[in-house]
């Protein structure tokens, strides 16, 4: 719980950091006494008395503080549950992520200022990790070329600003009919009502499904009694009547008046366009949301119990902690990834997280993975999905797929969805969820639109409820059916964007090679997930912590250190390079060149 | 060989397996029978008229004329500075163009008699997250709630169902035309008391949901005096303030803290809505007005689950901002359900029913407790399904706002026009007659 907080060396040894935080006390500390009698006494000594002596030193820093929630609000979010002190009492700290705090704790009856609930009053004070911090930073003074060259360079923010010109100039051509239809179809009465608080058909259909489309092109010899078939993807026949709109996906068919018939042409859902039609998508089993942060929690919400536990791989984004942990109050549990394996997931980290989870008495309901990874940028390849797929089924518990960022990939490795590996196993479907957005994919991150695509009915009927605590505005919705259906600047935009995230990749990695930074092989993402372990003072999260509050004060760039990621190995920065010009990387170079000393 | 071992199902949560949301109740199940079978003026004559759905659709066309004439607020034009910033601003802080378009929108309402700070205006994607965010924020799972009956049937869902908080009812009815009295207040506290739950705040619906009538000077008084003396919080929602017939009817709870100076402020929390007054619950928006730091502070990064999309937004505030518009709406708009109230109340006295006098909204709260068989709920649910089956009107039934007295319905009046409203009269009207006669 304190660990971080007092910037104690995060061990490269997984098995030292367990016994280090210590879960449930007791088995911390029986199994190394068994240790001794089997005449083990060097492990003993080099594992339990470091901890023995760390675990007094919090209690004692804990006793003698004034404000005990002072500092470690922004930390203890970011805490691995693994690795929390067994004091109960530093619970209490945990800034809403137990949902069932004592209430005792706060207003009392009739005195004092009111109180606000126990589950949220941590968060207030919270904010000040770095990762928040230099966003602040950047926000005050945000470096220009010509406005302000002293200002801070943003490298902290994971959005994309290369492909912005190609979504402008479409919305300058066709944001107002797009909206209010051409005056006669749609106007106000189709944005203005109430709306179905998961979304409207039509843009779950240009999301997900094969798309039909007919349009009404001039007068129409057509009649009531006209029907057409059309044969979608070779299997599927369907009959059109006039004046209706059909959607089209593998197993079904959907309905929708909306104006008449002449033309029709194939499209496909702009998840599958992105997934280059690998998978096809079915739009009745969506969900839409304000944006993935909502999706991610309603999916929390559906899968976990407040108490239970998410495994989640490490280093991960740091908004998850308050994604999945804070109103729910599910926990995290911390599978680290490290740079022997690339950072890549492996199924015998994930087993012993789930074990060790299961030690504490945490009930695991799922696994959540995010697939292009932030902050590595690596994806995860079929074997492993199976893998996973596997390990879940063993375990019967779910999958929280994120794939945000499925569209933005920008190397030739092949992107493989969740939903591919589960098309042909059906006996599993039911456990796999998937996140979706369009925040990333089309940098619309202001329009607040993510996805749920659930293959399990029940969750399905739970999230369409939830949905209406955070539902997506139609006019927007509106807008984004037209410009999803617009199959022309879909194209465009994909290999537009491919190209100009892949040229910013080459440019900032090349950059930093220069000066001895090496990084992981990412091909997603806007994310460079560089290894700075050797300009830091000590191998530590202090360390790490030092440069890069040398990197943002005195070289004016903002980075994400991997502590705020929860990366277990101190040194590595997730570098975003999707808010930059390519004029700018000259100017970062040069800034981390001046902050960088090595260590000898 | 191979045996086939069933793999158990995989389970989910109890949010997702409760039955909280509510949503089997007969207020839903009308929907659904609407639903099924809509009115329509032409292709469906003998559908069921939806009178159960607090929508305001009798001034869209000043809406239209406004997005005709301003083309500046539905598309950004051709290089028009900021589409930058908006497509990408995501800040929970929300635009602050949007946000001062929304405060002094709020000050029109009240007709200047209270001044809102656009610091203090927390966005959320409709007063629904509003609610449940501030119940979030108030209390903790097992604590309670306390909200005057009859209420709105979606407060079972949205301040219970994730937050894992009660409600308990302060019981009002017909004697004082369903008014807040202190007593029936420290009733409901007490029976809090004896249930053991921790009472963390009181919330008040003003003008009420369902009854269609703002809450008086001296009873707001009171109830802000309550929650003072039992040091809890106070949630105002006054979504419907816009929708009062005349502007001086209304009276804000913003306004009584103004009176004493702001004592006290910190309890005090205003939900608002463009749901209602301005006809737009599809675009999502809603707002948590806090006098309380603190839990401004917390609503904003909470509203990260819940943020409203920045077109949107955008729109709005050139929209609202605009005050030649707004005026002249918040005055014809305040006209135009002055008049359908008036049509209603008539056509209903016609047919030989009695309303709750209202001054407020888009319903009226209908007594039919003489038709009753018996004063029972029972019988209230079997009359209404009468109506909605015979007569084919969708209602809403008091007993699914809780109402402790049976007979009473809410009869909403601004979801469709003119014509439609007066044949759902002429269907009651008949309805009656036959009644009448047998």
């Amino acid at each position: 719980m304190t660990q971080t907080r007092y910037y104690r060396t995060r061990s490269p040894e997984p098995e030292k950091e367990k016994t280090g935080g210590g879960g449930g006390t007791a088995m911390r500390v029986i199994v190394p006494l068994q240790g001794v009698v089997q005449g083990r006494g060097g492990l003993v000594l080099g594992s339990i008395i470091p901890c023995a002596l760390f675990y007094f030193l919090q209690f004692y820093l804990k006793r003698n503080r004034d404000d005990p929630d002072d500092k470690n609000e922004s930390n203890s979010t970011g805490q691995n549950p693994t690795t929390r002190s067994p004091s109960s009492e530093h619970l209490t700290e945990l800034p809403g992520l137990t949902r069932s705090l004592s209430r005792a704790l706060l207003s009392p009856r009739n005195s004092g200022p009111v109180s606000i609930s126990a589950r949220v009053s941590g968060i207030v004070k919270g904010g000040d990790s770095p990762y928040y911090m230099g966003l602040k930073r950047v926000k005050e003074d945000p470096y220009d070329e010509l406005d302000n060259p002293n200002g801070v360079i943003q490298l902290g923010l994971a959005e994309n600003k290369l492909s912005l010109d190609l979504v402008k100039d479409w919305l300058a051509e066709n944001a107002r009919e797009a909206i209010l239809g051409n005056g006669k179809e749609l106007s106000i009465s189709g944005i203005a009502p109430y709306q179905p608080f998961d979304g409207l058909m039509e843009f779950k259909v240009v999301t997900s499904g094969c798309l039909v489309r007919i349009e009404l092109l001039g007068d129409s010899d057509w009649t009531s009694n006209n029907k057409i078939t059309l044969g979608a993807r070779g299997c599927l026949r369907v009959a059109i009547d006039h004046g209706q709109w059909f959607m089209v996906s593998d197993n079904n068919a959907m309905v929708l008046n909306l104006g008449l018939i002449v033309e029709y042409r194939y499209s496909t859902g702009f998840m599958s366009q992105v997934m280059e039609n690998a998978v096809s998508f079915n739009p009745s089993q969506i969900v839409l949301t304000a944006g993935a942060t909502p999706a991610i929690e309603i999916l929390s919400f559906c899968l976990a119990d407040a108490g239970n536990a998410f495994l989640v791989p490490t280093p991960y984004y740091p908004g998850f902690d308050r994604d999945v942990k804070w109103r729910t109050g599910v926990e995290i549990i911390h599978v680290p990834c490290r740079s022997a394996d690339n950072f890549h997931l492996s199924i015998a980290a994930l087993d012993r997280s789930f074990n060790q989870a299961k030690k504490r008495g945490l009930k695991v309901r799922g696994v959540m993975i995010s697939n292009p990874s932030n902050p590595v940028g690596n994806l995860l390849n079929r074997e492993t999905l199976y893998s996973l797929l596997d390990f879940a089924r063993e375990k019967n518990i779910h999958i929280i797929s994120n794939e945000i960022l499925a569209g933005s990939t920008h190397g030739n490795e092949e992107f493989v969805s969740m939903a591919e590996i589960v098309d042909q196993e059906d006996t599993d479907r039911k456990r796999v969820h998937i996140v979706y957005g369009l925040s990333k994919d089309l940098s619309l991150p202001g329009f607040r639109v993510g996805v749920i695509y659930t293959f399990n009915e029940d969750v399905l009927a739970a999230a369409r409820k939830l949905s209406r605590f955070s539902a997506t505005s139609a006019p927007t919705q509106r807008l984004l059916i037209s410009m999803l259906s617009d199959t022309k600047f879909v194209r465009t935009f994909i290999t537009t964007n491919w190209e100009r995230l892949q040229r910013m990749y080459v440019q900032l990695v090349a950059g930093l090679e220069k000066m001895g930074i090496k990084s992981i092989k990412s091909s997603g993402g806007f994310y460079c997930w560089a290894d700075m372990s050797g300009f830091i003072s000590s191998y530590s999260e202090k360390g790490e912590v030092e440069l890069w509050d040398k990197l943002l004060n005195i070289g004016k760039v903002n980075v994400t250190p991997g502590s705020c990621c929860h990366c277990i190995e101190p040194g590595w920065f997730r570098f975003c390079f999707a808010t930059l010009t390519e004029k700018d990387i000259p100017v970062v170079m040069e800034r981390i060149q001046k902050v960088l000393k090595p260590v000898n | 060989m191979a045996i086939e071992i069933e793999q158990p199902r995989v389970g989910l949560s109890k949010v997702a397996v409760s039955k909280t949301h509510g949503e089997d109740s007969p207020y839903f199940a009308g929907w659904k029978a609407y639903d099924e079978n809509p009115y329509h003026e032409t292709s469906n004559q003998s559908g069921v008229i939806q009178m159960g759905l607090a929508e305001n659709q009798v001034s869209f066309d000043l809406l239209e004329k406004y997005l005709e004439e301003h083309s500046e607020a539905s598309s950004w034009g051709k290089g028009a500075p900021g589409f930058r910033e908006n497509a990408l601003f995501q800040d929970y802080h929300g635009l602050k163009s949007f946000r001062q378009a929304m405060a002094s929108f709020m000050e029109q309402i009240r007709g200047g008699r209270a001044k809102f700070d656009p610091d203090r205006i927390v966005l959320t994607a409709g007063a629904t997250a509003a609610n449940e965010l501030l119940t979030f924020i108030l209390a903790d799972p097992g604590d309670a709630l306390l909200i005057p009956t009859p209420y709105y049937p979606g407060f079972d869902r949205d301040l219970r169902w994730r937050t894992g908080v009660n409600i308990v009812p302060i019981h009002c009815d017909s004697s004082n035309n369903f008014q807040i009295t202190p007593e029936a207040m420290e009733a409901a506290y007490q029976s809090a008391d004896s249930m053991n739950l921790k009472v963390r705040g009181i919330l008040i619906t003003n003008p009420s949901n369902p009854l269609g009538a703002t809450i008086q000077r001296s009873a707001l008084e009171q109830i802000l005096d309550f929650a003072v003396n039992k040091n809890i919080h106070l949630v105002s929602d006054e979504i419907y303030s816009g929708s009062t017939f005349s502007s001086s009817e209304f009276i804000s709870i913003a306004e009584i803290l103004e009176t004493r100076g702001y004592k006290d402020a910190e309890r005090v929390h205003i939900v608002y809505s463009l749901s209602k007054d301005l006809g737009l619950p599809g675009f999502r928006v809603g707002t948590i007005y806090s006098y309380n730091d603190q839990v401004v502070t917390t609503a904003r990064r909470m509203s990260s689950f819940t943020l409203i999309s920045s077109q949107t937004q955008h729109l709005l505030a050139c929209m609202l901002s605009n005050k030649e518009f707004s005026e002249n709406y918040i005055k014809t708009n305040r006209e135009r359900l002055s008049k359908r109230y008036d049509m209603i109340i008539k056509g209903l006295k016609k047919a030989g029913i009695e309303c709750l006098k209202g001054n407020a909204g888009l319903f009226c709260w209908m007594n039919l407790s003489p038709l009753l068989e018996k004063p029972t709920r029972e019988s209230e649910l079997a009359l209404w399904k009468v109506i909605l089956n015979e007569v084919k009107l969708n209602i809403s039934p008091g007993s699914s706002c809780h109402c402790s007295e049976p007979g009473w319905f809410r009869v909403c009046f601004a979801n469709m026009s003119e014509q439609t409203l007066e044949i759902a009269l002429e269907r009651i009207h008949k309805f009656m007659e036959q009644r009448k006669r047998n």
